[in-house]
């Protein structure tokens, strides 16, 4: 048995994306004409320093205690939540959303940020005491509902980028739980027959092969009716649903299939990012020098566009070296997923590890256009503060994962 | 909980990695396609997007007469720009810009389309603009980032409505003309002479604008000169040097101001050889307005007018040429020898003259009696040239008359000129009147200048240069002659003497005689050219002094009934020349004119006159 201490690894491709990431914050503040962005860098270092505190805290947490306290934490999470929607302010580009919780003016935090570990927490929690994984859907009822009080007072702020972050956290870990995959497609099934509901053909096509699938898997004959009576309620309310979202948020979809259908307001950081990532070609235009960023044609370079300054200042060469220690990081994730003592610590990482991927994901794939835009903020590179602290506190968390499964000998597995 | 121990869990994680790794390639695939295979669309959308482009507008040459004073001359001005990144924010930026300095909605329609058209460099809102404009913007300037005030050269005409009609105007080019690329070399909002030598000369006087990137920020303020790409400094264009003798046309502008006040017409002077010393025409209007943008009521008001002041009379207006023209079937018959300077015509003048089945009158009731060709110039005198004209024929005349050069246009180098009209040959009056629809009367009406025959000033006193000079003369011109054929009167020395001997006549006792011409030894025509408008028109040219012409001076005044009424005014001009060229001249005696030619009313070329 190797020395137990806190695995290298880990600390070391996180030291070395948020040292990348602070990098890229304060190059982003490097502008010909002055902005907010500025000093942000040195604030981010500030955040950084509580971040490393409060891992080192949660570091020091038996799981046991935490497998304990997650109803309460996640009751305070939810409760935070609910208190945006009557008092909360709004922020920066999401300034018509209420996700701020705020005190005399002075904004203190995104409480979503919390309900997220929360989630994390509650779900492990509730599938690890599980005797066997959920094989019908009437069994996925309850971590849909965990989920899904979250998921809709976060909808209702409304944040529709960190409403995601929870479906894909769900997922993840009905995934990792053991779940089948068929059952998953079940799962998210109405809300492809939402997204296709646009057009009839797609649609149609999709409800043809969703009855095929049905049949091909000899489901619960039940089971099976609710998911195609649901698909087919999709496929009508999703009108009324489209007539009912907000204006931007109905911009910002449509503009995703075609940014240039509206270059001026909606599509305009979608084209301005990508503009940026291709002038930085395979090399970039060097650190600090990227000009779409330095004049200010890039929209919220330091926050849910910081990853395009990475693709302009160092080119498709820097873009793959980012990408890549996050790969490295996930994959280190999953194998202290894997290596985990207990099932309550394995389902806790590898939610985690669904976190970050989501808002990679969606950020890195928003700056190049393959995703819709949705504000969320890409880990240890965007400046933030809560989410700095929250990506702080799951590092914690997984580095006592490690940690446990090491002193238990799971090291060597 | 069976399906949670750790096998079951290393069974998904093989299933995990390859989603990870997938959708990691997704990624890259999708950075790799921006960053390596379109770099180069990108790349060069972000040049557009941080570069803007700042035309450096090149001076125009000056336009200088023939001691070198400026005809056209540049100043300092101010044009006014605005960066913008798209027209929805132009649009904005001029709704703020309105509450600062007025605009009217053409104004900002054009701007908005000029804008369009030339995305990436900045909106031109005013070209020349007045110094408090500019003040005005300045202060407000924290509203107006993307505002560029410069300082370009400035066009301007210090002689102002003097020089009109001579050196036209300029302005910025339009879509159109680009298009067409009637100004080859010129660009979106470069200025092109419009008219007169601006436009003959443009060529020479426009040079070659320059361009100054910039880069601007998301919101158009400009941040810095962009190093990487230099300006490309403006080319002065060169100055066009003429042969206008300022002074004298400033002298011709202020007769008119003052004694011609309203009078529509024209003058032009030259010398034999074909220099122009002057050129004018009236109504006038001042050039200088139209420099930068003219306002849209001035312009109305320009093009409403019926006296067309922007119409130049000396190329564009064409008359029947009248008694001048006797000179022309004197030259005719002359050169083809079948009359000498002392022929007399078989029938006296007695005031008219038997043609078939008509009376024809003279001008004078009372009759010439019988004159010689001498005689008949000084005396105008229409029995004579009837008869002349008769005896020349009609092909002849025609021939000789196109010959002279009287169906094409002077060839001054100046754009626009009118074509005259003589008919080059008898089907010319098939095609009118139909093959026998016609008869001699379009001879007689020929030899004295009326009926199908109608001169622009120009041309006529492109003639008259020819007479005053070596008997022959080549375009006129102000800058340099075209290369077109120098035209020949075909006549001996002795000749041409004895012509301008009688035309002398016509000024020291003639028609003219009171015009004051004697001092000078001038000698001259008049003549008065049917109106069917209104009042008859009046012409004179002149030249002198007789034994050695130094300038010749046509003029023709609308409805001023007379030459006689023309010729004071010309000899004028021809005086001030002379005096200004020979100070020792000075005394000369002016008299008002006391005698009149009247030009009988032109036989109708059908119907019943027989021969």
């Amino acid at each position: 048995m190797r020395r137990a201490g806190p695995d290298r690894s880990l600390l070391l491709v996180v030291a070395l994306l948020v040292g990348f990431g602070v990098l890229m914050v304060y190059s982003a503040g490097q502008t010909d004409v002055p902005s907010v962005a500025g000093g942000a860098w040195v604030r981010q270092l500030i955040w950084l320093g509580i971040g490393i505190l409060a891992g080192w805290a949660v570091f020091r947490v038996n799981f046991r205690i935490l497998e304990w306290a997650a109803p309460g934490i996640y009751a305070l999470g939810l409760a935070l939540l609910a208190l945006t929607l009557v008092v909360g302010t709004g922020a920066g580009s999401a300034a018509s959303s209420r996700s701020w919780l705020a005190i005399r003016g002075h904004r203190i935090g995104q409480p979503v940020e919390l309900a997220k570990l929360a989630t994390i927490l509650l779900l492990a929690r509730y599938l690890s005491s599980l005797r066997e994984a959920p094989r019908t859907l009437t069994q996925l009822i309850k971590p849909c509902v965990l989920v899904g009080a979250p998921f809709l007072l976060v909808m209702a702020q409304p944040d529709l980028g960190s409403a995601i972050v929870f479906v894909g956290i769900l997922f993840a870990m009905l995934f990792w739980a053991g779940v089948r995959p068929r059952l998953l497609l079940m799962l998210a099934s109405p809300a492809v027959s939402l997204l296709l509901a646009a057009d009839t053909r797609w649609w149609g096509a999709w409800m043809v092969v969703l009855l095929l699938l049905l049949l091909y898997w000899r489901t619960f004959v039940v089971e099976g009716v609710v998911v195609y009576l649901v698909n087919s309620a999709m496929g009508v309310i999703a009108i009324l649903v489209w007539g009912h979202l907000k204006p931007y948020q109905q911009r910002r979809l449509t503009t995703f299939m075609n940014p240039e259908s509206d270059p001026i307001h909606a599509g305009y950081q979608a084209i301005q990012s990508k503009v940026a990532i291709g002038s930085g070609g395979l090399f970039g235009n060097g650190f600090l020098n990227g000009p779409q960023k330095r004049l200010a044609f890039l929209p919220e370079q330091y926050t849910d566009f910081i990853f395009s300054v990475v693709g302009e200042e160092l080119g498709f060469v820097g873009v793959v070296a980012a990408l890549g220690l996050f790969l490295w990081l996930f994959l280190i994730l999953l194998r202290i997923a894997r290596r985990a003592t207990d099932p309550f610590s394995s389902l806790v990482v590898f939610g985690l590890l669904g976190l970050f991927f989501t808002h990679l994901f969606e950020n890195v794939g928003m700056t190049i256009n393959v995703m819709p835009i949705t504000g969320i903020p890409l880990p240890f590179f965007s400046y933030g503060g809560s989410f700095l602290l929250t990506s702080a506190l799951a590092i914690g968390l997984a580095l006592r994962v490690a940690w446990d499964s090491r002193l238990s000998g799971y090291a060597e597995v | 909980m069976s399906d949670l121990a750790a096998d079951r869990l290393r069974d998904r994680a093989p299933a995990a990695r390859a989603v990870l790794v997938v959708a990691f390639l997704l990624l890259l695939a999708a950075f790799f396609r921006a960053q390596v295979v379109n770099s180069a669309d990108y790349r060069l959308q972000s040049e557009k997007n941080r570069l803007r482009q700042v035309p450096l507008m090149a001076p125009r040459g000056a336009i200088l007469d023939r001691n070198g004073v400026a005809i056209a001359d540049n100043v300092p001005g101010y044009t006014v720009k605005l960066f913008a990144p798209s027209v929805d924010s132009l649009r904005a930026l001029l709704e703020r810009l309105q509450r600062i300095v007025s605009l009217d909605s053409g104004d900002l329609e054009l701007i908005v389309r000029r804008f369009r058209a030339a995305q990436y460099q900045p909106a031109l809102l005013f070209a020349g603009a007045a110094r408090e404009t500019v003040a005005r913007l300045e202060e407000h300037r924290y509203l107006l980032p993307g505002l560029v005030i410069q300082t370009e050269p400035r066009r301007t005409y210090p002689a102002g409505s003097a020089v009109a009609h001579l050196a036209g105007y300029v302005g910025e080019v339009s879509e159109d003309e680009l298009g067409k690329d009637r100004y080859p070399g010129a660009r979106m909002g470069s200025v092109v002479g419009r008219d007169g030598l601006e436009q003959q000369y443009d060529s020479v006087l426009r040079g070659v604008d320059g361009i100054r990137y910039t880069e601007v920020d998301a919101r158009g303020r400009m941040v810095r000169e962009e190093v990487s790409s230099p300006s490309l400094v403006p080319i002065a264009g060169n100055p066009v040097k003429t042969t206008i003798d300022l002074p004298l046309q400033q002298y011709v502008d202020s007769i008119w101001r003052t004694e011609l006040a309203g009078t529509r017409g024209a003058l032009v002077a030259m010398t034999p050889k074909g220099e122009i010393l002057a050129l004018y025409s009236a109504p006038t209007f001042d050039p200088n307005e139209f420099v930068g943008r003219i306002p849209v009521n001035r312009w109305n008001a320009y093009n409403g007018d019926p006296a067309l002041p922007l119409f130049n009379r000396v190329i564009r207006g064409t008359y029947p040429p009248a008694s001048p023209f006797k000179l022309a079937t004197a030259v005719m018959a002359l050169r083809k020898g079948i009359i000498g300077f002392a022929t007399h015509m078989p029938v006296p003048c007695r005031g008219g003259i038997q043609f078939g089945n008509r009376y024809i009158k003279c001008w004078k009731k009372e009759g010439h009696g019988s004159l010689d060709l001498t005689g008949a110039i000084t005396a105008s005198c229409d029995v004579y040239f009837y008869q002349l004209g008769l005896r020349l024929g009609l092909t002849d005349m025609l021939e000789d008359g196109t010959r002279l050069g009287f169906g094409e246009r002077s060839g001054i180098d100046l754009g626009s000129e009118q074509r005259p009209s003589y008919p080059p040959n008898t089907r010319y009056f098939d095609r009118r009147y139909g093959p026998r629809g016609w008869t001699n009367a379009v001879t007689l009406n020929l030899a004295i200048g009326q009926g199908e025959n109608s001169q622009s000033l120009m041309n006529m006193v492109r003639f008259y240069a020819a007479l005053a000079g070596d008997g022959t003369v080549g375009p006129p011109y102000l800058v340099r002659p075209r290369d077109l054929p120098v035209r020949s009167l075909g006549l001996s020395a002795g000749q041409l003497a004895g012509l301008r001997d009688a035309l002398a006549g016509v000024v020291q006792h003639g028609t003219a005689a009171a015009s004051g011409g004697r001092d000078l030894n001038a000698a001259g025509k008049t003549g008065t050219a049917q109106n069917p408008h209104g009042k008859d028109h009046g012409w004179f040219i002149g030249f002198a002094p007789v034994d050695h012409p130094q300038i010749v001076v046509g003029s023709i005044m609308e409805e001023k009934l007379h030459g006689s009424s023309v010729a004071p005014y010309v000899i004028r001009v021809i005086r001030r020349y002379l005096v200004e060229q020979d100070p020792s001249l000075a005394h000369v005696r002016v008299k008002m004119p006391v005698l009149d030619d009247t030009i009988p009313t032109p036989l109708p070329a059908v119907t019943d006159t027989i021969p």
